[in-house]
């Protein structure tokens, strides 16, 4: 397996943005709380921004306005002509890439931090987009070293040859921040607190490699996008059933065949038919719905993820 | 023939929301299968009609389009003449006024029940908007009885300055089968609490973490209510204990409501039936 090459520079230009989802009221309310009193995203190597990544959403306190915003920042959206017809994500997405991006240049912040909720029981999620990320993984090593009380699961989402179609995309590395269960339009204070230490962490983390901090290699458990399970439907698109009060809020747990997933309106239970064990991640997601996706399947893999190597010519190992 | 405090025609006619707010979907969902398949809600004598109050609404899954219209049922709105210019809810209060009312009217339907889903941790809340009406108390401590050991909780909103002109509001109570005198008790509203806010009316402090979901539970002066982003505690102020209910209901960060606080009471209800035997 071939890694992505890890950075060779100080990490100098690092975002972190609030409001993807105008809903999504942790990063909603942090955004703004850095906007206004920015000095604890201050580092003495860099200092991190914060963005409302979309602002009428956010106003609105609406998941997007026109369509998600964290499915726009593809080459069909970012590289074509501008016209009247525009939603307003596409318009901002091109917005941000000018900010952040460009996708894929020279010219690309270092890194973004993209901070959500969810309203399933997914805890403390990172998600990144593939394990040869060997920067993001050393990442989520330390995020998960902060707090080994708290159960702190890595997602890898993205699909073989998809293409990159989020926030974080654009920059030249990044992550997500997942946290959840938390409804749309509310803030927990307990989730608040939360998301503002991982992001401190996050950013203790790029001043030890910006410091010259070599990280040793490591095994860790990871949970790989298999596909997703749509709801029983009725033929005019509309729910027959929804999500089986034994799945309800059972994310990272093993779904093994034949155990129930959906219960149908009418009181039948449907099973689970696939023939191995895998493992369900966004079960109940309300933006989900919309998306033709009650959960994600995953599959569990440990991985072996080689060392980081320092920056600077005399390295401080951490093990 | 037994005498008794009511002896009124029996309920007739019986309706179950769903949908006045659109993403409360529990209701939507179970008044789109009884609307398919009514078997389970029909009983002997009575009529049942499931019905979605707001379909705009339920189709766009958000709780209102231009207001919510379970605030827009009052003798105001429902007079004022049809027009596309009133906003869309309280064109549709007039159209539901006129299907399941008129409002104190002979016509109305006896009874509604509307469902409804909260983002506060709430459990099975009945909600009540008459302390006095004996029929309701009996049906509610029914409702409580068979539910046991689950917990219910009922919520009595009446108070003299709220106004919530409700859907529920429109269709009149009579009796039905002898039930003898009960006491139930109850959780009635004494005032709403906003969330502390800056000059320009953002959100100062959040639910504190001790309160969050602990409605219902007592609440005594000096225990924590909110915290600030900078970390500092706001405690209860006042000399009462209370029972907080609605403690971050997303949708009433518009209300400007964090919380309402109640007080429990025993209301009481007289023996009931219905005037047939």
């Amino acid at each position: 397996m071939c890694s992505l090459p890890v950075p060779r520079e100080p990490l100098r230009r690092v975002a972190v943005t609030g409001g993807t989802h105008g809903n999504e009221m942790s990063g909603v309310y942090l955004a703004r709380h850095w906007l206004r009193e920015p000095g604890e995203l201050q580092r003495p190597s860099f200092s991190a921004i914060p963005v409302i990544a979309n602002p009428e959403a956010t106003a609105a306190c609406r998941r997007y306005v026109g369509r998600d915003l964290n499915r726009t920042f593809t080459s069909l959206f970012l590289n074509t002509r501008a016209t009247a017809d525009d939603p307003y994500e596409v318009t901002r997405a091109r917005e941000l890439n000018q900010l952040l991006g460009p996708k894929a240049s020279g010219k690309a912040f270092d890194f973004v931090l993209d901070l959500h909720n969810t309203t399933a029981n997914v805890g403390t999620c990172l998600i990144a987009n593939a394990e040869h990320n060997v920067f993001a993984m050393h990442l989520c090593r330390h995020l998960q070293l902060q707090s080994p009380e708290l159960p702190c699961r890595v997602f890898l989402h993205q699909l073989p040859g998809e293409e990159s179609y989020s926030v974080n995309s654009v920059a030249k590395n990044g992550m997500v921040l997942e946290l959840g269960p938390q409804p749309q339009g509310v803030l927990r204070a307990d989730l608040f607190s939360r998301m503002r230490a991982l992001v401190g962490s996050t950013l203790d983390f790029i001043e030890l490699f910006n410091q010259g901090t070599a990280f040793s290699a490591f095994e860790m458990e990871a949970y790989r996008i298999v596909s997703p399970v749509d709801f029983p439907r009725t033929e005019d698109g509309d729910l027959a059933g929804t999500v089986h009060p034994q799945l309800q809020d059972r994310d990272f747990e093993p779904l093994q065949p034949g155990m129930p997933i959906f219960q149908m309106f009418n009181g039948k239970d449907v099973l689970y038919d696939r023939k191995t064990t895998l493992y369900p991640v966004f079960i109940n997601e309300a933006a989900y719905y919309e998306k033709g996706i009650a959960f994600v399947q995953t599959e569990k893999l440990t991985l072996s993820v080689p060392a980081l190597p320092a920056l600077t010519p005399n390295p401080t190992t951490i093990p | 023939m037994t005498s008794c405090h009511f002896a009124e025609e029996p309920i007739k006619k019986v309706a179950i929301f769903g949908g006045t707010h659109g993403n409360e979907l529990t209701g939507v969902f179970l008044v789109k299968h009884w609307l398919e398949d009514d078997a389970e809600i029909q009983r002997a004598g009575l009529e049942v009609k499931p019905f979605i109050t707001n379909p705009r609404a339920v189709k766009k899954c958000s709780r209102y389009i231009d207001c919510d219209l379970n605030r827009v049922f009052n003798l105001e709105n429902l007079g004022k003449t049809r027009s596309e210019d009133l906003p869309y809810e309280v064109r549709r209060a007039q159209e539901i006024n006129h299907l399941f009312g008129p409002k104190n009217s002979e016509d109305s339907y006896d009874i509604i029940f509307d469902l409804h889903n909260t983002t506060s941790n709430m459990g099975c809340t009945l909600i009540l908007e008459d302390s006095k009406n004996d029929f309701l108390i009996q049906m509610f401590h029914y409702i409580k009885m068979s539910l046991d050991p689950l917990p219910c909780y009922i919520y009595l909103i009446e108070h003299p300055s709220l106004k919530y002109a409700t859907t529920r509001s429109i269709a009149k109570y009579p009796v039905g089968k002898e039930f003898p005198s009960c006491a139930i008790e109850v959780y009635k509203i004494m005032e709403k609490v906003d969330y502390p806010r800056n000059e320009s009316g953002e959100i100062a402090a959040f639910i504190h973490p001790n309160l969050q979901d602990q409605d219902w539970k007592p609440l005594h002066p000096g225990a924590p209510v909110f915290l600030t982003l900078d970390g500092k505690t706001i405690p209860l102020d006042g000399d009462r204990t209370v029972y907080p209910v609605f403690v971050n209901e997303a949708a009433y960060y518009e209300k400007k409501e964090a919380f309402a606080k109640t007080t429990k009471v025993t209301l009481h209800a007289k023996r009931i039936c219905s005037s047939l035997h």
